[in-house]
């Protein structure tokens, strides 16, 4: 095992150029679609942006939460989550500037006129202005993209130095670095999509996006996953004990995202208070009805049951499929969250929901893959390096 | 006489002083084709239930049975009490409101998951048991503390007092003893 390199497989420069073409296509579709729409056009770029940031933030959490807690599955899928979390500088920072671009025809609370007649969002203008909206946004990313750069940063010094100083360092970072990244995306899920109806709140909305992204980034990682482990060098590291690590994190994160979906849900639907309820009746009404029994049974039903099963959650080509249906629920989830905020003039422009997910998602790829190509796909200095590759067979 | 003494034979017990030991040893015995035995063990091994070539066990399928009625049963309370039996007006809301429904059903699918967890493991283990032969063995109280144990029991087809006995010997067992009923 000592002398084995573990450096990416040719096919992965493929996958990137591959990717590269579908997300230029996707791309022009949807910028072919701003001249349509051009209001549509700006809601289906923030989903697009806000499922490509869940899969980098997921990532970026996982990343931190797997440097605490040890464990094989973490040493295997590290590399993954680091190519994903170190894209939130540049490339993601740079997709949200079409969201800034289109504040004015997507967050109501900009309309100053608007404001001005409304005693409500008048007490909020404090949080919800342009100004202090622009400087948390740098605000976020800067945290993001440093938390990114340093734990990317001493992993490769670990790399290359043996010294395990480094993976202490990583650790000490990834305390507070869970926490930081908790509060601040909370707070980027308040200001990017529930200000989207500025009349309503919820506290748990920002877990409720976090336990979003923790799914979307899991089920990624995955993907990427069994697509490495059916090619040298993975096939001799990835065992099915690693992806039955993978699927009961999938399986917790489904349950968590279910719990607090459910919790907003029932406390509104309790209180039924006129400044609360209408978010929901909205989403219940006739048409976005049908896409919230497809979450209920698509996003939660289904996956949790197939996920109960132990032999699939080790069963790699099994469990991609399930993976697979839930980054589309992800973004039918995101789609959930923000379309049904808008008076749909035209039904002729909802494709671009599909088109800018897969132009955003395409262009984000490249980077990604170009960020796993440029590490070896596993930490060969990791002190529990050689043990995650034995030890993840048998439990 | 022999007859009548291996009539009255629970099964030979081999005991071994460590972990790998015992695996090799189920190993091979169940590759010559012995099936009925078991090991003892002073903690979990995993590769030992796999060896004596334990698969599956039926649990999973009690708990989701248990789970499954629990859900019905939960779900069906609420129902009948609320719409049915006594129909009651809560603020307007329909009689059947499923989201207030949830928490009672999830409880009730969580317990009785749970009471199919316990009490299907304690029957299939063939609990409550006063009295078990292994415990004739002279040192098995040894079994709870620091040695391994692999009992091939009578029932076996392939059971013989002479040759397992000296199957068990060549697999390195510090002692093989007569285990009687």
């Amino acid at each position: 095992m000592a002398n084995t390199t573990y450096n990416a497989p040719p096919a992965v420069s493929g996958w990137q150029q591959r990717a590269l073409v579908v997300g230029v296509i996707g791309l022009i579709a949807t910028l072919a679609g701003y001249f349509v729409d051009h209001d549509q056009f700006y809601r289906a770029w923030l989903v697009g942006f806000i499922f490509v940031l869940g899969i980098t933030l997921g990532s970026l959490g996982f990343l931190m939460i797997q440097y605490l807690t040890g464990g094989s599955w973490g040493v295997a899928t590290r590399r993954i989550f680091e190519a994903s979390a170190r894209t939130i500088f540049p490339i993601v920072a740079l997709l949200f500037i079409p969201v800034v671009v289109g504040m004015h025809s997507l967050y109501h609370w900009t309309h100053l006129e608007d404001v001005a007649k409304d005693p409500i969002l008048q007490q909020k203008e404090p949080y919800l202005n342009v100004t202090f909206f622009l400087i948390r946004a740098v605000f976020y990313f800067a945290v993001w993209a440093l938390l990114a750069s340093f734990l990317a940063k001493w992993a490769k010094q670990h790399d290359d130095t043996g010294n395990h100083s480094f993976r202490q360092r990583l650790a000490d970072l990834s305390g507070p670095g869970v926490l930081i990244y908790g509060l601040t995306m909370s707070f980027a899920a308040f200001d990017w999509v529930m200000s989207l109806d500025p009349h309503w709140f919820s506290t748990i909305y920002g877990l409720l996006v976090i336990a979003g992204q923790g799914i979307s980034s899991i089920a990624f990682t995955i993907v990427i996953a069994t697509r490495l482990w059916h090619r040298e060098p993975m096939n001799h590291v990835y065992n099915s004990g690693h992806f039955h690590d993978l699927g009961k994190l999938l399986f917790a994160l489904i349950m968590l995202w279910a719990y607090f979906s459910y919790s907003q849900l029932v406390i509104i639907w309790s209180g039924n208070l006129p400044e609360e309820i209408p978010w929901y009746l909205r989403r219940f009404s006739n048409e976005w009805k049908p896409l919230s029994w497809a979450l209920l049974v698509f996003h939660f039903i289904l996956p949790f049951s197939i996920l109960l099963s132990r032999g699939l959650k080790r069963n790699a080509r099994k469990l991609v499929i399930v993976a697979g249906l839930l980054l589309v629920m992800r973004v039918l989830d995101i789609v959930w969250l923000v379309a049904p905020e808008f008076k749909q003039t035209d039904v002729g422009g909802l494709w671009m929901y599909a088109t800018a997910p897969i132009g955003i998602g395409g262009i984000w790829l490249w980077f990604f893959f170009r960020n796993l190509q440029s590490r070896e796909l596993l930490p060969v200095k990791d002190p529990q390096f050689e043990q995650a590759l034995v030890a993840a067979s048998h439990h | 006489m022999n007859v009548n003494k291996e009539s009255n034979i629970y099964g030979l017990m081999a005991e071994f002083d460590n972990p790998t030991a015992v695996v090799v040893a189920a190993k091979k015995a169940h590759e010559a084709g012995y099936r009925k035995m078991d090991a003892y063990s002073p903690y979990p091994i995993e590769e030992l239930s796999e060896a004596i070539g334990f698969h599956s066990n039926r649990v999973p399928l009690i708990v989701l049975v248990g789970g499954l009625a629990g859900l019905f049963a939960g779900l069906g309370l609420q129902i009948w009490t609320s719409a049915i039996e006594y129909p009651l007006n809560v603020g307007g809301r329909p009689l059947i409101s499923w989201p207030a429904f949830v928490p009672v059903t999830f409880e009730m699918t969580v317990l009785l998951a749970a009471f199919g967890a316990v009490l299907g493991m304690i029957l299939l283990n063939g609990l409550p048991r006063p009295y078990h032969p292994v415990f004739n063995a002279p040192r098995f109280e040894l079994a709870s503390r620091t040695h391994f144990f692999l009992c091939i029991e009578a029932e076996d087809a392939k059971f013989d007092l002479g040759e397992t006995r000296k199957f068990l010997e060549s697999l390195g067992a510090n002692e093989v003893t007569d285990v009687e009923k």
